[in-house]
């Protein structure tokens, strides 16, 4: 007999070694079939026989698989692992049970449903349904998906445009491209929605140059779909290896053939936006939740989450964790639900130091502060974010004094260069940092020494002032920015600090309250 | 620039002549057939979108992945961004570069979207997890 053997073709499996695997099984005479990713990143490659798993498996398992055997990767019923069976998944619903790029596939799960409901309810019914869907952006701002919809949907011109924002820079984060490379459909569903609900024929898919797979899955769905997406037309633009490129006014600058610097707002982008039209600018997470949305109608989304923060977050748990993967849910779960008790504590096995959430400008978070519930609020609340839900873990040997210069260092290589705080402030930062470590605070000024300066103090400047200067700083890079990427590298600066005064060689520091 | 390869830059720019905003597309295409986009092409670039040099010469140096100068070499992209760095990336970057020595480029890029099997490295387009030293050792030696 014939057997059916899949396993995923998503970028981690293979960088797991998944093609090697499906070799195998190929060779011994299985029929293979490569589908999405489960999103349980530690059994990659997953082999997935009649709903059964092994994982991680090598092509050395692969007869005592096809025998019956390998009990020691055998995972039981993937369906009612603990890692699946407690997650909530809308957006995730079809993660590692489709082949990515088949309509056949897409279509059998549901599929195109949202689109077809949009068409029957109309486009100023489309738009409100998914403003009492309560969906918030899930690129980081968390800015209400439906008002924007409505703003471009009310805007006058000649064209308008539709654009994904797929430049998903942070890390810690890969839940844009499991979409893009394992439900590549249903981004292109929403992204109709999108298009037929405000009033716009053209799409762009804005990913980034770093997920060549994601790239080539999105094409051949483009390709596949265009009849039942006509008459919207969508096109995937490579990135250029540019962090910044994934702030809307600095993508919408790349996607013109510019340099991806920042622009200021007003005007917002969904009445100025790609190529001077109205434009609705939407992450991925945000365009993949709309099929559900309209074809379950809002309030099954709704139903989910906590307070303002509507609907499930796919949430990326990384670093150095023991179960990393994607653990889709309604707002509301606590931070050490998610690292302990659903990824299982750090990887090494040694106590967690802190755990960074929200990618590169997101706050570090100290162990006593794992009751925070995830919701949008409670994070703002205390200086942090959730930004695109990723979570990064660190064991006790890290140096946090270390990610602070990193996370200056990062602003540095990075910043589009079009602000000073962010431009300047980031190197001068990274300089500040390495002085407070090498305990070499700096000598004054030439111009700071000089009679005229009457008040400018003359003493050697102590440890003290150099951590003050840091604040300072941080301050001014906060309040001063003209995007996130400057005016939220303060976050894990400031919160290394507060949390682990120890690693920079101070015995507290006093961070400054949150100011508005 | 020969003959040859300007035929083929004209070809490459003419590709993408019906697109809105082609400088990207076009650029990409000119990074991976001549490895790096030199001062004759932008100035093709810049005649044929009626733009200035200096503005493709802004869009070419702002992007990492446009290169001014050929690399030469075959270049492993290593990420070494927060996640990998949990995973203990910073201890593998002197191993790579003894490896590499003048022959392979480590290029240090952040986030390749594995960041819970990482250390992670690229080459190509092919992804590689779950680096420790010998692993990315050996990956260095069998690039060509």
């Amino acid at each position: 007999m014939m057997v059916t053997v899949r396993i995923s073709d998503d970028a981690l499996a293979i960088a797991c070694g998944a093609d090697d695997v499906a070799k195998a099984f190929e060779k011994a005479g299985a029929t293979v079939e490569r589908v999405s990713s489960w999103g349980m990143q530690w059994l990659e490659p997953l082999v997935e026989i009649s709903g059964i798993g092994f994982g991680p498996a090598t092509p050395g398992d692969v007869q005592a698989i096809l025998d019956g055997g390998a009990d020691a990767i055998c995972i039981g019923p993937i369906a009612a692992h603990p890692f699946i069976a407690g997650q909530q998944r809308l957006t995730f619903a079809r993660a590692g049970k489709t082949r990515p790029t088949s309509l056949e596939d897409y279509e059998a799960t549901g599929g195109w449903k949202g689109l077809n409901r949009a068409r029957e309810l109309g486009p100023e019914a489309a738009v409100e349904e998914v403003v009492s869907s309560g969906l918030r952006g899930r690129g980081g701002a968390g800015f209400p998906t439906g008002i924007k919809w409505r703003t471009v949907a009310g805007a006058k011109a000649d064209q308008k445009y539709i654009v994904c924002n797929a430049d998903e820079g942070d890390s810690a984060t890969f839940a844009d491209r499991m979409v893009m490379e394992g439900d590549p459909y249903m981004l292109i569903e929403g992204m109709a929605i999108a298009g037929f609900a405000a009033g716009a024929t053209r799409g762009y898919i804005y990913c980034r140059s770093e997920y060549p797979h994601a790239i080539a899955k999105l094409e051949e769905a483009i390709h596949k779909s265009a009849h039942i997406v006509h008459p919207f037309v969508l096109e995937v633009r490579e990135g250029a290896g540019a962090y910044v490129c994934g702030e809307e006014t600095s993508l919408l600058n790349s996607l013109e053939g510019k340099r991806g610097e920042v622009r200021a707002k007003p005007p917002i982008p969904a009445l100025v936006g790609l190529f001077g039209r109205p434009t609705i600018v939407n992450n991925v997470l945000s365009l993949a939740a709309v099929p559900f949305i309209l074809a379950e109608g809002a309030k099954a989304y709704a139903d989910c989450g906590m307070g303002r923060s509507r609907g499930t977050m796919p949430i990326q748990l990384a670093g150095n964790i023991k179960h990393g993967g994607l653990y889709e849910t309604a707002f509301g779960i606590t931070l050490g639900a998610l690292v302990n008790d659903i990824g299982g504590g750090t990887a090494t096995g040694k106590p967690v130091k802190g755990v960074q959430v929200g990618g590169p400008l997101g706050a570090y978070l100290h162990p006593d502060q794992f009751d925070i519930p995830f919701d949008y609020e409670a994070y703002a609340a205390v200086d942090a974010l959730i930004g695109h839900g990723g979570i990064t873990v660190f064991d006790e040997d890290a140096d946090m004094a270390g990610m602070a210069r990193f996370a200056m260092e990062f602003c540095a290589a990075e910043s589009c260069g079009k602000c000073t705080p962010c431009r300047i402030g980031s190197t001068r930062g990274v300089e500040l940092i390495d002085r407070i470590l090498d305990r070499a605070p700096r000598t004054r000024d030439t111009v700071e020494a000089l009679p005229q300066m009457h008040n400018a103090p003359k003493d050697q400047r102590s440890l003290d002032d150099e951590i003050e200067l840091l604040e300072d700083l941080c301050e001014t890079m906060k309040f001063g920015s003209l995007c996130a990427l400057g005016g939220f590298t303060p976050y894990p600066v400031m919160s290394a600090l507060k949390h682990w005064p120890a690693d920079f060689g101070v015995a507290t520091a006093k961070v400054p309250e949150a100011a508005e | 620039m020969t003959d040859g390869k300007a035929a083929r830059l004209d070809e490459i720019i003419a590709s993408h002549a019906h697109r809105e905003g082609p400088m990207l597309p076009i650029l990409h295409d000119v990074q991976a057939e001549f490895g790096h986009v030199s001062e004759d092409a932008k100035r093709t670039i810049a005649k044929a979108l009626n733009l200035s040099r200096a503005e493709v010469h802004g869009v070419v140096s702002f992007y990492h992945d446009f290169k001014a100068e050929p690399v030469g070499k075959p270049v492993l992209k290593l990420c070494r961004a927060e996640s990998c760095k949990a995973r203990g990336v910073e201890n593998l970057v002197a191993a790579a570069e003894a490896a590499a020595g003048d022959r392979v480029e480590i290029e240090t890029i952040y986030c390749l979207g594995l960041c819970s099997v990482g250390p992670n490295a690229m080459i190509g387009k092919r992804p590689y997890a779950m680096l420790d030293v010998p692993k990315i050792e050996a990956l260095i030696r069998e690039m060509a």
